[in-house]
């Protein structure tokens, strides 16, 4: 017999094993699951995105998608290793692809050039597992949070096997990074820890201003003070080497004038654009492990990692693993905030309920009821079709059920940032749950 | 060809111009170009290491395209060197690539003297008996050596340099040096010129506090008989009394001077680990030593004269009027300069005294060696025979006990050891074909007892989840097991030839079954 193509991941997924998951069925049927049925979406295709479609696609999946918004620049050479030269320019998710479409014999690799929020709810829904390989919190989140939102609890609060989405994040800097598996109602979400990831320090601007000590003081002077000062009106381009000139030549002027020492175009792209260093090694290794808990959750061949692996390699070669616990209250991966109110409240009614609720404050709400848009802000053909279901009572809405979940996407501000945030919610309309249902009446 | 600059930004930011330069000039062998071998080579190559020799004397199999990216349906039945060789040239034009078609195996038995033209080799996939070979060859000729395997889930990485010092550290967390508790007179006569009673609000408010503590510490240092705060209680009331100094809430240069408090208690002289290196044998130079031990006994010098290790020279942020912290770093830079000067003239005597030129070691380097004074690091590794034959007793046996957290990684260790022994005995790896599982599965165990037995822990014993599972794996190699693996070697790989941070001690084992991995110090 000819020498099979997976003579090695064969012994993993045919062979009985001791240190399994639960529910392991070693066989060719599992390996053929594998190939046919897992669905896997990469969302990122840069340093981490790259390593992960190869390592996907050598480790048995054949089904695998990618979504990126951003295009190739000389910069990501020296780690994406999917690109080269001649691709500067060319939207990373397209590329990337290709490239293990053309190395790796029988994967599929489907690539969305567009942004995550573009994408439609039910396109997350269609995929056994996601895998992030982000470089920015506000993504992770959103992910996160669309995972999420898929998960039901069922009488007593306990998740619904059948809806938990789960997922891998991996991230890194430098010589350090980590990995985590979140199954949504098992396992921590990224919001339940969202203290690992503090927000970044700015400086203060009366320091800008009035007592620059260093090199960074004076270009973030120029970038975020004397920009707008000489440009009225003209926003700052960081990718515009112009622009970046001249903030560099600004913080030179500004650094001479205080004496202070070390302004350079290096920093000053560093300091204005928070470049986050970056390198080919510590990348393969946090994907690779997300790579490898990813096979172990679609095929149980392996126990998995609980939960989360951080890996430092500054000072000798650290690996820890630390098993986080879920928030109980989560607002995201819990079973969704409760909303009581009566049968007659309308949807428009309700959004502005959503705007003032402590614990959602989200203004700019849409609305969707499974899969359902009750409401759309956005785009204006959506908001224009959806506009009349606003003075509709939001019961009627929802097909007169007396409880369901539904969906809000919306604004929520963190310290001055808005971001863009889904909410998962309970509704339950009062006085409709049953007919002797009389004492809560009285609240409609 | 892209401006290297901007190709390299990314990684330029970490280890700079020299770590980059490093690369460039380093010549790395890698012997055996599986997966674990070309995902280690492949980082190296995207960094732009200077140039890579790819050895290996396998054909393509149909099996190869299941783990290795490296190889391609149109290579099968062709030189694995040659393929990977080709993919790995492809990444990046200003490596120079090339390889040649040989077993590694061959190569360590019959022409030892062909390794020595490297800078570095990476040895992937190799059984113990050739390690222990390459290692004494390496070692003989002062050649870098990294040693990386996967194996199922699990797999190993161990680095074998005889010695690696590193000047450039660069630790994460490490207390700036200040000298709050033993100004030296340029900073307490510039303190003492200061009115921490000015009446000016905004000045009083923007008084660095560097100044405010040496301040208070001589203050402190006059009513106490010379001593500074010491006892909890002591320090307590030091802290207090810059409070009481406080004229309104938001003066962010009191917080940070009570914060920083603790800078003025700490104990005046060199650390622990800096002790040890200046008490080091290297450290009586003679005329075969390494500019590195040079430096360290002048080092030593100047800590026997002063007691302290020459200042670094840069102060961290703090708040500040602008004149005053430009003016206080330019004091710190003038203490450094001094400093550097006295090392200097020690290195160039010392040089002198072991008959070599004295000016055979650069400004630069002196320079940095000052500045990182504090940080030195040693990197010692026993050679792979000695941690064979003789591994350390109480360590091994702290691994095998620990249920909690290592019992699985040490498990590994010494399965990796066993399963070398079973394919000497047997010429195939356990549970490597079909159909002899069972026996296997009794013949490993009784080899890892018997291994247990020779490193001196009878009575210890594996689990036999962990023996099955070794079978189970057959001497696989995992496409993700492999590029985790040669992840860490290709990190170790670049911090040896940077010579910046430091590279990991012991054997790094791999637990792929929970991550739950390990460094065993053996």
């Amino acid at each position: 017999m000819a020498q099979s193509r997976s003579r090695d991941l064969d012994k993993l997924l045919l062979r009985h094993g001791h240190l399994v998951g639960p529910n392991f069925e070693p066989g060719p049927d599992l390996r053929d699951d594998l190939r046919e049925y897992a669905r896997v979406l990469v969302v990122g295709a840069g340093g981490l995105g790259c390593e992960l479609l190869k390592d996907l696609a050598l480790s048995g999946f054949r089904n695998l998608e990618v979504i990126d918004m951003d295009r190739i620049e000389v910069s990501n050479l020296n780690r994406q290793f999917l690109f080269r030269l001649g691709d500067v320019g060319k939207p990373k998710a397209e590329v990337a692809a290709k490239r293990v479409m053309e190395r790796v014999a029988g994967v599929n690799i489907v690539p969305h050039f567009c942004r995550i929020e573009d994408k439609e709810l039910d396109f997350y829904n269609d995929f056994s597992i996601i895998v992030l390989g982000l470089d920015s919190i506000e993504a992770r989140s959103y992910i996160n949070s669309v995972a999420c939102g898929f998960l039901e609890y069922d009488s007593d609060d306990n998740p619904r096997e059948e809806t938990i989405k789960p997922m891998v994040d991996g991230g890194t800097e430098g010589f350090k990074g980590h990995a985590r598996v979140i199954v949504p109602g098992v396992t921590p979400c990224f919001e339940c820890t969202i203290w690992l990831f503090p927000p970044q320090v700015k400086f203060p601007l009366c320091t800008l201003a009035e007592t620059p000590r260093t090199a960074a003081h004076c270009i973030e002077y120029a970038h975020l003070i004397k920009w707008d000062e000489v440009h009225s009106g003209k926003t700052f381009d960081p990718d515009n080497p112009e622009h970046m000139q001249w903030v560099y030549s600004e913080a030179v002027k500004r650094a001479e004038l205080f004496g202070i020492p070390g302004v350079t175009y290096s920093l000053t792209q560093g300091v204005v654009k928070n470049i986050i260093p970056a390198i080919a090694s510590t990348n393969a290794i946090i994907s690779a492990a997300c790579a490898l808990e990813t096979l172990k959750i679609a095929s149980a061949c392996s126990k998995t990692l609980s939960n989360y692996l951080t890996y430092n390699g500054v000072e000798g070669l650290h690996t820890k693993v630390t098993e986080f616990v879920k928030d109980k209250d989560c607002l995201v991966c819990g079973p969704g905030v409760l909303m009581e109110m009566a049968a007659s409240v309308t949807l428009g009614e309700f959004i502005t309920l959503l705007e003032d609720h402590p614990k959602l404050l989200l203004s700019r709400a849409s609305v969707t009821h499974r899969g359902k848009n009750l409401y759309m802000q956005a785009p204006p053909v959506l908001e224009e079709m959806t506009r009349s279901n606003l003075d509709l009572p939001l019961f009627d809405l929802m097909d007169k059920v007396p409880k369901d979940v539904v969906h809000v996407t919306g604004t929520t501000s963190k310290s001055d940032k808005k971001t863009s945030s889904l909410r998962k919610l309970r509704v339950v309309f009062k006085g409709v749950d049953g007919v002797s249902d009389m004492d809560t009446a009285g609240g409609a | 060809m892209a401006e290297p600059k901007t190709k390299y930004d990314r990684q330029l930011r970490i280890w700079g111009e020299q770590g980059q330069a490093a690369l460039e000039k380093a010549s790395i062998c890698l012997l055996n170009c599986g997966p674990t071998g070309s995902e280690t080579l492949k980082n190296l190559v995207l960094g732009g290491i200077g140039s890579i020799t790819v050895i290996d004397g396998s054909k393509v199999e149909e099996g190869d395209l299941g783990n290795n990216f490296m190889v391609d349906e149109s290579s099968v039945g062709q030189s694995k060197a040659r393929s990977v060789c080709a993919f790995l040239q492809e990444l990046n034009d200003a490596v120079k690539a090339k390889f040649i078609e040989e077993y590694p195996e061959a190569l360590i038995e019959t022409n030892p003297s062909f390794f020595s033209q490297f800078t570095l080799v990476i040895a992937t996939q190799l059984v113990e008996d050739s390690m222990v070979k390459l290692d004494k060859i390496c070692r003989e000729a002062n050649i870098m050596l990294i040693f990386a395997r996967s194996y199922g889930l699990t797999g190993f990485v161990r680095i074998s340099v005889k010695e690696h010092a590193v000047i450039e550290s660069k630790p994460d967390h490490f207390l700036d040096d200040l000298r709050l508790n033993n100004p030296w007179p340029e900073l307490r006569s510039f303190a003492e010129a200061i009115d921490l009673n000015v009446p000016d609000p905004v000045v009083h408010k923007h008084t660095p506090y560097v100044v405010i503590l040496v301040k208070m510490a001589d203050e402190w240092a006059k009513n106490h008989g010379g001593s500074l705060p010491s006892t909890r209680e002591e320090k307590k009331e030091f802290k207090e009394l810059i409070r009481a100094r406080m004229r309104a809430l938001d003066e962010d240069n009191y917080k940070e001077a009570m914060e920083a408090s603790f800078k003025v208690f700490a104990p005046c002289g060199i650390s622990s680990n800096l002790q040890r290196i200046i008490n080091d044998s290297c450290a009586d130079v003679d005329s075969n030593s390494a500019d590195f031990w040079v430096m360290v006994a002048a080092l030593k010098e100047f800590i026997e004269g002063t007691g302290e290790a020459p200042l670094e020279g840069s102060i961290p942020d703090m708040t500040s009027s602008t004149e005053l912290y430009v003016t206080l770093q330019k004091i710190y830079q003038a203490k450094a300069e001094a400093d550097f000067l006295v090392i200097q003239r020690h290195v160039r005597n010392i040089l002198n005294r072991i008959g070599r030129d004295s000016d055979c070691i650069s400004k630069t380097m002196i320079k940095s060696f000052c500045k990182n004074a504090r940080k030195l690091t040693i990197c010692r590794y026993r050679p792979l025979e000695d941690e064979f034959n003789s591994p350390v007793q109480p360590e091994l046996q702290k691994y095998l006990t620990d249920e909690d957290y290592s019992s699985i990684a040490v498990g590994f260790y010494i399965l990796l050891r066993a399963v070398d022994r079973f394919a000497a005995n047997y010429n195939s790896f356990p549970g490597q074909f079909e159909g002899e599982m069972d026996e296997d599965i009794s013949r490993l165990k009784t080899i890892a007892v018997g291994l247990l037995g020779d490193s001196g822990c009878n009575g210890s014993t594996l689990t036999e989840d962990l023996i099955n599972d070794m079978c189970r794996y057959g001497a696989a190699e995992l496409h993700a097991v492999a590029a985790f693996i040669g992840g860490i070697a290709s990190q170790e790989v670049i911090k040896l030839i940077t010579k910046q941070f430091v590279p990991m001690s012991g054997t790094f084992i791999f637990n792929g079954v929970d991550h739950k991995s390990q460094l065993l110090s053996l």
